[in-house]
């Protein structure tokens, strides 16, 4: 009777030594920052000898006000509203496509996952280069249909959407392959059970196919809207967030505004305004989520 | 018969203009970085082939000491991570202590909030450590992975725990049975999520770019765009090389491993 409790406070003792090290950089890094950006933002910025003073709810109201800040939440959710579904139908449609019988699979398949691999910040000057007015390859092949030349990156009206094209590209490959190996699960037996009864291939798609993705949809619709706040790599490198910050994206703005106008206190403002985003989209998570999909 | 064979037809055009449209930016790539300059827009078949771009991109920049810096990172942020999330992995597949539940679930939170998001804040915590501008401050806050915890945990679920009692009565302590039976079990999932890891470390930029401003702590990516910032007149064929060589070292292993990344992907991300 006096053994059992000592032995099972030894292996808690066991387990937390075990995880001290892991959790520690984890709670420095992540946990322990995510609460101070909330503390902060209560707070004026510090400049020179003048300490950080509380302000009550004045960054809010000075963020409530900033056109610039509304401008760059509706840019990024423009982004996500369309980078998010343009690249998850992309990758189911590859998905089935690179899953059936098809000649040269296997090259396909490469080039549908290349752009993954790829850093973006280095493709985002390959496709710099498409866009580049009268030179780029898109304004050649423009030029053959006798188009005018346009300034995708500097025109405010389209900046936004040729970066989003770029992050489209990169994505739906990596979301493929979930796809892929969701496919791969799908017992044959189900496909040889619809052609005896007649099924055509879109019906077997819409009735069985599909219903069965859908934990794999669930999954990668949530990486890619966590993506969607995270992906800014090639805004630095097209368009630096303009012009006029018709391309600048929330994560973006949150850098300009701590590293280039060293205004701390309202880049931890804006950072509270995506730990928000990022919060309901967990509470989507959770309430979407199917049960069989919760890890245990 | 006609019909599907009309309909598979459809998809093989489908497949390959659809393929051919996303190599395109890498094929354009490699037909600029292989050219003179002077056929950045012209593509001619026989245009004549050269290396010249890659020695200007090599000799422009100090890509050798990127390379390394980029080398040391993910080496140190790999090794880290394997330590610490097998660690922690084995704690929460096979102990049973108080707030096991709790801790795990604050693991899993960082699937959400990633450190990524937390410039502001972490770039002063590194600044109070005096960090600021080393490898280590690139890497630390990546190191206690939420995402390599949990992916372990779940491979360190299924062994058999029969495996572990064996090693048990031979008289082996903890840390022996993890490193002897859980680990080798586990190789796998260590190749799948060292290929993620590699990769996506390699091609970060953000966090990098903050915290570094000197030849001496630049990853590849952040030299790159230092790089192509600078020279404004820069030649396009130049970039382009500088660029295919960035992205080199990790093409070439995703050509030569092509099975092995898309399985690792796909195990990374299945459970």
């Amino acid at each position: 009777m006096t053994r059992r409790p000592l032995t099972l406070r030894r292996e808690w003792v066991h387990g937390w030594l075990l995880l001290t090290p892991a959790l520690v950089l984890l709670f420095a890094f992540t946990h322990v920052p995510a609460v101070t950006t909330v503390w902060d933002s209560f707070f004026s910025t510090p400049r020179g000898r003048r300490e950080a003073a509380f302000v009550g709810w004045r960054n809010y109201e000075t963020l409530l006000a900033d056109e610039t800040f509304w401008q760059v939440l509706s840019n990024s959710l423009w982004y996500a509203a369309v980078t998010i579904p343009a690249s998850v139908a992309l990758a189911l449609v590859m998905a089935l496509w690179v899953d059936g019988k098809l000649a040269g699979r296997g090259f396909v398949r490469l080039a549908y996952f290349a752009p993954t691999v790829l850093p973006l910040i280095a493709v985002a000057n390959i496709w710099m280069f498409f866009y580049t007015p009268g030179f780029g390859l898109i304004d050649q092949i423009r030029g053959l249909f006798g188009l005018a030349e346009v300034n995708w990156l500097g025109d405010p009206a389209l900046a936004l959407g040729a970066v989003t094209v770029v992050a489209i590209w990169k994505e739906a490959g990596f979301f493929m392959i979930f796809y892929l190996a969701a496919l791969q699960s799908i017992p044959p037996q189900l496909r040889e059970a619809a052609a005896i009864e007649g099924a055509s291939r879109w019906t077997f798609f819409r009735r069985v196919t599909f219903p069965l993705l859908m934990p794999t949809t669930l999954f990668v619709s949530i990486n890619a809207v966590i993506n969607s706040f995270r992906m800014v790599d090639h805004v630095f490198v097209m368009t630096e967030g303009g012009p006029d910050n018709a391309s600048s994206l929330l994560l973006f703005y949150i850098y300009e505004t701590a590293f280039k106008f060293w205004d701390t206190a309202y880049a931890a403002t804006l950072t509270v305004v995506l730990l928000v985003l990022l919060s309901a989209v967990a509470l989507g998570q959770f309430f979407l989520l199917d049960k069989r999909v919760h890890y245990r | 018969m006609s019909q599907s064979s009309l309909d598979r037809w459809l998809n093989t055009v489908g497949a390959w203009t659809l393929a051919l449209v996303w190599f395109l930016p890498l094929v354009y790539a490699v037909w600029t970085a292989v050219h003179p300059g002077e056929y950045a827009t012209r593509f001619e078949l026989f245009a004549p082939l050269t290396v010249e771009n890659f020695v200007n991109a090599w000799n422009a920049a100090p890509f050798a000491r990127y390379f390394l810096n980029s080398f040391l990172l993910v080496t140190f942020i790999l090794i880290g991570q394997f330590v610490l999330c097998t660690l922690a992995a084995y704690a929460f597949a096979r102990y049973t202590f108080p707030g096991s539940g709790a801790l795990f679930a604050l693991v899993l939170l960082q699937l959400l909030v990633m450190p990524d998001i937390l410039i502001v804040e972490n770039y002063a915590t590194m600044r109070t450590l005096g960090l600021v501008d080393t490898i280590a401050a690139i890497g630390l806050p990546y190191i206690a992975s939420g995402f390599g915890i949990f992916l372990l945990r779940q491979t360190f679920k299924t062994v058999p725990k029969e495996l572990e009692e064996a090693a048990r009565v031979e008289g082996a302590g903890s840390l022996t049975v993890l490193w002897r039976v859980y680990v080798p079990l586990a190789k796998p999932t260590y190749l799948a999520y060292g290929l993620v890891s590699v990769s996506h470390h390699w091609n970060n930029f953000l966090w990098p770019l903050i915290i570094t401003n000197s030849v001496e702590t630049r990853p590849v990516t952040v030299g790159l765009s230092v790089f192509a910032a600078v020279d404004q007149g820069i030649d396009w064929s130049i970039i382009n090389a500088a660029t295919l060589m960035t992205s080199g070292p990790l093409l070439l292993a995703f050509l030569l491993f092509q099975r092995q990344f898309v399985q690792s992907f796909m195990r990374a991300g299945i459970r």
